[in-house]
């Protein structure tokens, strides 16, 4: 990595965007494929909301870098070593129980985050997520309803949210990773640090998890991280492939 | 004290009065409260506009007919600029927006009692007045509305959801 001056809110910006890009990118395949009508609508809804954040996340980090790429240029003409979001958005969607899991943790999460960053002093975060947050807010009342309402359902309701858990669990702790990144000494004075989340995150979750009659799986010492670096499963290749093939065959086509 | 300025300015707003979301035709941009703005300065015009929602297609499309609006009217240097923060409110709907809504099937917004509840009030129906209404989804044919059902005349409608 060469060094230029500190490019730190570059990045933080960038992880921020990345994070609602390939979620809202998840949740946009489920359109035409819900279980139920309303829950095609919701989610699509919910993933164009997703792809709007991103996309303000992403024109904040092109104008930090005096727009030596654009948004749709980070968002079409990166590869994966380049993305920057956490794993557990990459995941596939698999069943309407996981999306609605993974949903509800991350939701939490980043309610939690938005709250805090809204008072930054830094005006393009505290812009974005201000305007931000009123939409998470409405996202997080409906993968918690959800959540109930599939935990503390049926037998298979129940069976499928547990496994589904089970295996979300694992990429939780990545969130309240905080590195060097968080750390400098250009940012650190402008956002929350996500370890301090954790514990706020952790008891509003589990309580949550629990009325849903969920089994808290135990906490992992070997967890899964990496996105913040580069490091990624093998699925976000996959997701790229699809996202960026258009704008990648065609350079420069609009639409 | 009326100036030419403040004439000038109340000219553009009513200019901006005839230009509506293209996804509610019936209300005005400056209706829903999405103008938040005017500025006259040196011949420039500058509107500062705010969208509904963070991914609000119809921005860029509203940005466009701003400036082909007052451009038609000799206004020749318009400037849009788009602000999110402080983040739009249902609240910022104008009554004449409310009463529009009504008319064209959409429930108008509920003020914002309670910022982080959903508390779930009566919404009537915007047909045939009847309070008997559910929630059918919080999420309806575009962001800003969610999806609810009259039980007197059975009649599917959009209610215009606060925030
Ligand atoms: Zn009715």
């Amino acid at each position: 990595m060469h060094l230029k001056n500190d490019n730190s809110l570059f990045e933080y910006l960038v992880r921020l965007g990345d994070d609602r890009l390939i979620l809202g990118h998840r949740l946009s395949e489920w359109c035409g494929h819900a279980p139920i009508l309303e829950e095609d609508i919701a989610l699509a809804n919910i993933a164009q909301d997703c792809i709007g954040h991103a996309t303000h996340f992403l024109n904040a980090a092109s104008e930090v870098e005096n727009k030596i790429k654009t948004a749709d240029e980070l968002t079409y003409f990166r590869d994966a070593i380049d993305y920057k979001n956490l794993l557990i958005m990459e995941l596939p969607k698999g069943d309407f129980a996981f999306t609605i899991v993974r949903q509800f943790l991350v939701d939490s999460f980043t309610f939690l985050l938005y709250e805090k960053l809204q008072n930054s002093g830094n005006k393009f975060i505290s812009d974005i997520t201000t305007k931000a947050l009123k939409e998470v807010q409405y996202h997080l009342r409906h993968s918690s309803q959800w959540v109930l309402r599939l935990g503390d359902g049926t037998e298979l309701s129940h069976e499928k949210t547990q496994n589904a858990l089970n295996i979300l669990w694992l990429y939780t702790n990545e969130m309240f990773e905080s590195d060097e990144i968080e750390n400098s000494p250009s940012l650190k004075n402008f956002i929350t640090k996500s370890s301090d989340l954790e514990s706020e995150w952790e008891n509003k979750v589990i309580s949550h998890l629990q009325n849903a009659t969920l089994k808290i799986p135990e906490m992992q010492t070997n967890y899964l991280s990496g996105g913040r670096r580069g490091i990624h499963t093998e699925h976000l290749g996959h997701l790229l492939s699809e996202m960026q093939i258009v704008a990648r065959t065609y350079p420069g086509a609009k639409w | 004290m009326v100036t030419v300025e403040t004439e000038t300015i109340q000219q553009i707003y009513n200019l901006l009065k005839t230009i509506s979301d293209p996804e509610i035709p019936t209300v005005s941009i400056t209706d829903l409260g999405l103008v938040r703005n005017v500025e006259f300065i040196n011949n420039k015009v500058i509107v500062t506009i705010t969208p509904t929602y963070s991914a609000c297609p119809a921005m860029h499309f509203i940005e466009r007919e701003i400036i082909n609006t007052l451009q038609l009217n000799l206004f020749e240097n318009v400037e849009v600029k788009i602000n999110l923060n402080p983040a739009w409110s249902t609240d910022w709907v104008t009554k004449e927006g409310k009463i529009k809504l009504k008319e064209s099937g959409i429930a108008p917004p509920l003020p914002i009692i309670n910022k982080v509840e959903f508390k779930q009030n009566t919404i009537t129906c915007p047909y045939c007045n009847s309070n008997k209404t559910i929630l059918k989804s919080e999420f309806g044919s575009t962001a800003c509305k969610s999806f609810y059902f009259c039980e007197d005349c059975l009649t599917p409608f959009d209610y215009f959801k606060p925030i």
